[in-house]
C-alpha cells in the first residue's frame, strides 16, 4: 500500500499500556505519576530479599476489561513467568510477565476503514523503574514506576504501512481510554510502542523484520515506519545482498529523522524464561468476566456508526467527535440538552476543539477547560433564537473559557447580544458607506457580491452584535436609495 | 534461681513455657541466662561458631514486656517466654539478615518475616541468628562466609546444613527452639546430624514472606526443637494463610493431633521403600538403626508396608536442576545497586554488577548460579529444566500412589551420620548425594519430619542418626503424631551431646 514500486509493507506493533489502578501490580504502593523519586516504593517493588509478589486483583480486572473492549477471549487460567535480565532499573533482576499462558490469547481492533487488525495476545506484566543518565557520571534510579501494572498488546503483522499503523494506534488508544483502563498518555509514558517492519513482493513469504524502538509519539511512529519501509526497499532494490536488511533493533532519532542500529540478532538477550514460582496460576472466574463486560462502554466504532445513522453527521465529523471519550461524552451531553446534533457537532469540532488545542490557554485537555456541555447547548439555543450571531458565538465560547463565566453573562458583559435596533444598524451602515465609496461604486456597477465586504465592516464596527441579515438589507436599501 | 534456670535449659520449649508460667523464673532472668550462655558458647576451643548475631537489647526489651503482660494478667501466648534462634536468612527487626554471605554481611531487613512475627506474637523471644551455608546452599555449614559451625556431638564434624547454626544451638541446649528453612533437607539433615527433631511442613503451610529465597518452589520455613511436641506447638503458631505470600495454602493452622495421650499407632500403615532404605551409599549402621525404628513402630501397633518410588533415584539430579534454576533468578537482585555489598561502583553498570557478585558470592553459590543459568538457557532448557519438571511431576505421582498404600513413609534422613568437616569440600557431587533422601519430599512438597532414632559409634563418641517420617500433603499433623509416639516410646530424646560451655564440666 504505502510501499513504492511493487513492494508491500508488513507492520506489527507491540504496545505497552499502563493500567489505571490505585496500586501497583504486586504490592500496595500507589500507582501515580510525577511524585518525588523513590517515594512510592516498598520491600516488594524495590526487590528486597525475602519479599514476595501478590497479584493486585484490580489490575487483573482492568486487564480483563481491556481484553473485552478489544473483542478478545479471556483465558480461565493463565500463568506468570520470569523474564531474567540485569539492569539498574529492574530491582529483582527479573520482570514478572506472562509468556506461555497469557490471560488473553487473542483479540482484534476494527479500524475506521473497516479493516480488522488481529491481536496475537495481550498479557499482564510489571513495569520497570526509570534510570536517569543525564546527571553527569552518575546514573540515578527512580523506582516509583517499578511494579506499575502494564498490559502488552501484540498485533499480528496485519498493518500495511505507516498510515494504517497510525490509525490502529489511534483506535487502540481510544478504545482503552473509553474502557477506562488507561490514560494512554505517551508523554507520561503510560502508552509505549515498539514496531516491527519488513517489506516483500506481494505473495512472497515474510522477509527479515527490523524492530524499531524509542518512538515517543504517534507521529514518530508514523515517520519511523515510513523511513524504515523506504530504507528496506532501497536496500533490496540496490540488489547487493550484503546491504540487505538484517534482523536487528534500531532506535529512532527524532531530531535527525532517521534510525540507527541498536542491537543485532547475535546480541539478543537470552531471557531464560521460567514459570514464576511465587505466584500460583491466575484463575479468572466467569463472574469476573461478566462483571467487567458490564463496564465496557459503547466503543468509538459503535458511536461513530450511531452518529452517522442517528444524527446525520459526516463520517469525518463522527470520527473527530469520537476520537476521545471526553469529547464524545461532552458532545452527547450537549446534544441531550440542546437537541440540534449537527449544530452542536459544528460548535464542538470547530470551536471547542480549537480551544482545547489553543497553546495560549493553560488547559491541557477538555476536562480541565472551564466549559460545560450546557454552555454549548445554551449557545446553540441563543443562535437559533437569533439572539447571538454565529460569529459572536465564537467569542462567547472563548469568553466562557477565559472568564470562567456562563454564556448569558458573557453575552451581556461583552455586549454580544444581536442588535435589532434599526437606528443603530443604520448609523453603522452609513458610517461604513461613507468610508468605502469605492465599494459602493462597485455595487452600483452591478457587482452585488461586493456588498459582502461592507457587511463584514459593519459587523466589525458592531463588535459582532448586529444581525447580519438586517445589516445586508439596510446596506442594500441605502445604496439603492443613493445615500 | 540457678536451679530453676538449669531446669529450663535441660528441658524442651513446652517445659520452658510451663516453668515460666509456674513462676519459677521471670522471662527476663531466663533471657539474661540465655544471652550469657550464647556469649560464652563462642569462646574457647569448643566454640561452636553457631551464632552470627545476638540482639541482646531487643531480647531484654521483649522479655520485660512479657513479664509486664503477665503481671497485668494478660493471657500468655503458646510460646510464652521461649527464646528462639533464627536462621540468618529470615528477616527480623533488630537482627542482620546476612544469609551467611559476604554480600549481605551487614544488611538489616526493613521488615519482619511473617513466620518470625507469628512467633513473636505468640510470646517467643528471638535472641540470635544462627550460622548457615551461604543463601541456604550447602549440607554441611562449610559454605558460610563466616566459617563452619561445629557439631556439639563431635567438634570435628559438621552439624549438617544449611541450617547449621540453629541446629547446633538447639542440640547444645542453648535455646530450646530455632527457626530454619528447608529447601532440600536443610532442616531435616542438620536435625539428624545433631540428634534433635526438625520438621519441613507441607509446601505452602508456612508463609515465606521474609524468608530470603533460594529455591522458591521448594523453600519452607521449618522449626528445629528438642522434641516433636515442640514442633507441633511451633507449627500451630507458624502455619496458616498469609496475604503476603500467594503460595500459602488456605487451610487453617495445623492443630496437633495428639490431644489424647492414650492414642496409639494401632493400624497405622508405615511404608518402607527400597529406593530410600537400600540405596547406594547408605551406611549399613544407619540402615540398621532405621530398620530397628520401624520394628519399634510395629511393636507399637503399626503395620509395615512395602512401597516403591522408582524415580527417587533421579531426585538429586532433579532437585539440583530445579533449585539451581530458581536460585539463579532469585539471586539476580544482588547486583550492588540497592543494598548489600557494592564493588566497582565507579565503573559501568555491568562491571559493577560483575565485580559485586564476584567479590560477594562464595564458590558454591557461584557454582549453582552458573548451573541454574545454564539449565534455563536457550537451547538447553528443554533437556534440563523442562525435563527436571517432568521428573518432579512423576516423583510426585509416585509418592501419591505410595500414599494410597501407606499412611506415612519412613526413611533415613541422611545416608550417613555427621561427616567430618572438610570431608566433602572438594567433591560437590558427593555433597549433593548426601541430600538423596531428603529431596524427594521437597520436590513433592509433602511434609517430612526428622526425629532421632539411635546412635552409631563415631571415632570420637556416639553420633546421632535421624529417621524421616513423610506424610501426604497437608497431613503434617499425621507425620508429627507418628514421630511423637515413636519418640516418646524410645530413649533417644534425653541423650545430650558431650559439648559443654567452656566453664562447665561436660555431661
Ligand atoms: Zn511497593
Amino acid at each position: 500500500m504505502s510501499a513504492p514500486g511493487g513492494w508491500e509493507a508488513v507492520v506489527g506493533l507491540e504496545v505497552h499500556c499502563q493500567l489505571r489502578t490505585a496500586t501497583k501490580l504486586f504490592c500496595g504502593c500507589r500507582n501515580a505519576f510525577g511524585e518525588p523519586p523513590n517515594t512510592l516504593c516498598c520491600e516488594v517493588c524495590t526487590g528486597q530479599p525475602g519479599a514476595l509478589p501478590v497479584l493486585n486483583r484490580e489490575a487483573l480486572a482492568l486487564a480483563v476489561r481491556a481484553a473485552l473492549a478489544l473483542d478478545g477471549e479471556v483465558a480461565g487460567r493463565s500463568e506468570f513467568d520470569r523474564k531474567n535480565y540485569f539492569y539498574c532499573d529492574l530491582p529483582k533482576g527479573y520482570q514478572i510477565t506472562q509468556l506461555a499462558h497469557p490471560f488473553c490469547p487473542g483479540a482484534r481492533v476494527e479500524l475506521p476503514s473497516g479493516e480488522q487488525v488481529r491481536l496475537t495476545r495481550i498479557h499482564l506484566e510489571e513495569d520497570a523503574g526509570k534510570a536517569v543518565h543525564d546527571r553527569g557520571a552518575r546514573t540515578l534510579v527512580d523506582l516509583n514506576r517499578a511494579g506499575v501494572p502494564l498490559i502488552e498488546i501484540v498485533s499480528e503483522p496485519d498493518l500495511a504501512g505507516a498510515d494504517e499503523a497510525h490509525a490502529y494506534l489511534t483506535e487502540l488508544k481510544a478504545i482503552l481510554q473509553y474502557a477506562g483502563v488507561s490514560d494512554c498518555d505517551m508523554e507520561k509514558g503510560s502508552l509505549r510502542c515498539d514496531v516491527n517492519v519488513s517489506v516483500r513482493r506481494p505473495g512472497e513469504p515474510l522477509r527479515t523484520k527490523v524492530e524499531l524502538k524509542n518512538l515517543n509519539s504517534f507521529s514518530n511512529v508514523k515517520a519511523a515506519i515510513e523511513h524504515e519501509i523506504a530504507r528496506q526497499v532501497a536496500a533490496y532494490e540496490a540488489g547487493d545482498p550484503a546491504g540487505f536488511p538484517v534482523q536487528e533493533t534500531r532506535g529512532w532519532d527524532d531530531r535527525a529523522r532517521t534510525s540507527r542500529p541498536q542491537r543485532g540478532k547475535e546480541d539478543a538477550d537470552d531471557y531464560r524464561y521460567f514459570p514464576e514460582p511465587d505466584l500460583p496460576p491466575v484463575e479468572v472466574s466467569a463472574e469476573l468476566v461478566e462483571r467487567q463486560r458490564g463496564f465496557v462502554p459503547e466503543l468509538p466504532a459503535a458511536r461513530r456508526r450511531r452518529y452517522v445513522a442517528a444524527f446525520g453527521l459526516s463520517e469525518y465529523d463522527a470520527g473527530v467527535l469520537t476520537a476521545s471519550r471526553d469529547v464524545s461524552d461532552f458532545f452527547e451531553r450537549a446534544v441531550q440538552l440542546a437537541g440540534e446534533p449537527k449544530e452542536v457537532a459544528n460548535w464542538v469540532t470547530n470551536d471547542v476543539l480549537r480551544l482545547v488545542a489553543d497553546p495560549d490557554l493553560p488547559h491541557a485537555d477538555l476536562g480541565e477547560l472551564p466549559l460545560r456541555p450546557g454552555d454549548v447547548a445554551d449557545l446553540v439555543r441563543l443562535v437559533a433564537a437569533r439572539r447571538v450571531s454565529k460569529s459572536a458565538g465564537r467569542r462567547v465560547l472563548r469568553g466562557v473559557v477565559e472568564r470562567g463565566a456562563r454564556v448569558e453573562d458573557v453575552v451581556r458583559d461583552l455586549g454580544l447580544e444581536q442588535v435589532d435596533d434599526a437606528d443603530a444598524i443604520e448609523a453603522w451602515c452609513r458610517a461604513v458607506l461613507a468610508e468605502r465609496p469605492d465599494v459602493v461604486a462597485d455595487v452600483r456597477a452591478g457587482k452585488r457580491k461586493a456588498v459582502g465586504a461592507l457587511i463584514g465592516a459593519v459587523m466589525q464596527a458592531s463588535g459582532g452584535s448586529a444581525d447580519p441579515g438586517r445589516v445586508r438589507a439596510t446596506l442594500e436599501r441605502l445604496i439603492d436609495a443613493g445615500a | 534461681m540457678a536451679e530453676a534456670l538449669a531446669e529450663l535449659f535441660a528441658g524442651d520449649a513446652n517445659a520452658w513455657r510451663a516453668a515460666l508460667l509456674a513462676g519459677r523464673a521471670t522471662v527476663r532472668a531466663a533471657v539474661d541466662a540465655v544471652l550469657a550462655r550464647l556469649e560464652r558458647c563462642e569462646r574457647g576451643p569448643g566454640a561452636l561458631n553457631a551464632v552470627l548475631a545476638v540482639d541482646a537489647a531487643g531480647a531484654r526489651r521483649r522479655a520485660d514486656a512479657l513479664d509486664a503482660d503477665r503481671a497485668a494478667g494478660r493471657v500468655p501466648g503458646p510460646l510464652f517466654g521461649v527464646p528462639v534462634a533464627l536462621k540468618a536468612n529470615l528477616c527480623a527487626e533488630g537482627l542482620p539478615t546476612s544469609c551467611g554471605s559476604r554480600l549481605l554481611a551487614d544488611w538489616c531487613a526493613p521488615y519482619t518475616a511473617t513466620a518470625v512475627q507469628r512467633l513473636v506474637d505468640a510470646g517467643a523471644v528471638p535472641v540470635a541468628t544462627g550460622n548457615m551455608d551461604e543463601f541456604g546452599m550447602g549440607s554441611s555449614g562449610e559454605n558460610s562466609a563466616f566459617g563452619p559451625t561445629r557439631n556439639p556431638w563431635d567438634p570435628g564434624r559438621t552439624p549438617g546444613g544449611s541450617s547449621s547454626g540453629p541446629a547446633a544451638l538447639v542440640a547444645a541446649g542453648l535455646v530450646p527452639l530455632a527457626l530454619g528453612s528447608d529447601t532440600g533437607g536443610s532442616v531435616r539433615q542438620p536435625a539428624a546430624f545433631c540428634g534433635i527433631a526438625g520438621f519441613k511442613p507441607t509446601y505452602g503451610r508456612v508463609s515465606r514472606h521474609g524468608l530470603v529465597a533460594y529455591g522458591s518452589s521448594l523453600d519452607q520455613v521449618a522449626p528445629l526443637a528438642r522434641s516433636v511436641r515442640d514442633l507441633e506447638l511451633c507449627l500451630s503458631v507458624l502455619s496458616g494463610a498469609d496475604e503476603r505470600d500467594a503460595t500459602t495454602l488456605p487451610e487453617p493452622p495445623v492443630v496437633p493431633e495428639l490431644a489424647d495421650e492414650h492414642m496409639t499407632l494401632d493400624g497405622v500403615r508405615v511404608g518402607v521403600c527400597p529406593e530410600l532404605l537400600e540405596g547406594e551409599g547408605l551406611d549399613p549402621a544407619v540402615r540398621a538403626r532405621v530398620e530397628a525404628a520401624v520394628d519399634r513402630l510395629v511393636e507399637l501397633g503399626a503395620r509395615r508396608v512395602a512401597v516403591r518410588l522408582p524415580s527417587a533415584a533421579h531426585a538429586v539430579a532433579t532437585y539440583y536442576v530445579v533449585a539451581a534454576a530458581e536460585a539463579s533468578s532469585n539471586l539476580a537482585r544482588f547486583d550492588g545497586v540497592r543494598y548489600g555489598r557494592r564493588e566497582g561502583g565507579e565503573r559501568s553498570l555491568q562491571e559493577m554488577i560483575a565485580a559485586t557478585r564476584e567479590a560477594g558470592f562464595g564458590e558454591e553459590v557461584k557454582r549453582r548460579i552458573l548451573l541454574g543459568t545454564y539449565v534455563l538457557s536457550r537451547g538447553h532448557a528443554e533437556a534440563w529444566y523442562v525435563q527436571a519438571l517432568r521428573v518432579r511431576r512423576r516423583l510426585r505421582d509416585e509418592l501419591d500412589a505410595a500414599f494410597e498404600q501407606c499412611d506415612v513413609l519412613v526413611a533415613p534422613t541422611a545416608p550417613t551420620p555427621a561427616f567430618a568437616l572438610g570431608e566433602h569440600v572438594r567433591d560437590p557431587l558427593a555433597m549433593y548425594r548426601a541430600d538423596a533422601l531428603t529431596v524427594p519430599a521437597s520436590l513433592a512438597g509433602v511434609p517430612a519430619l526428622s526425629v532421632p532414632c539411635g546412635f552409631v559409634d563415631g571415632p570420637a563418641g556416639p553420633l546421632p542418626v535421624g529417621m524421616q517420617v513423610l506424610a501426604p500433603a497437608l497431613a503434617d499433623a499425621r507425620a508429627l503424631r507418628v514421630g511423637r509416639l515413636y519418640e516418646e516410646a524410645s530413649p533417644w530424646r534425653d541423650r545430650r551431646p558431650p559439648w559443654a560451655l567452656p566453664d562447665e564440666v561436660p555431661a
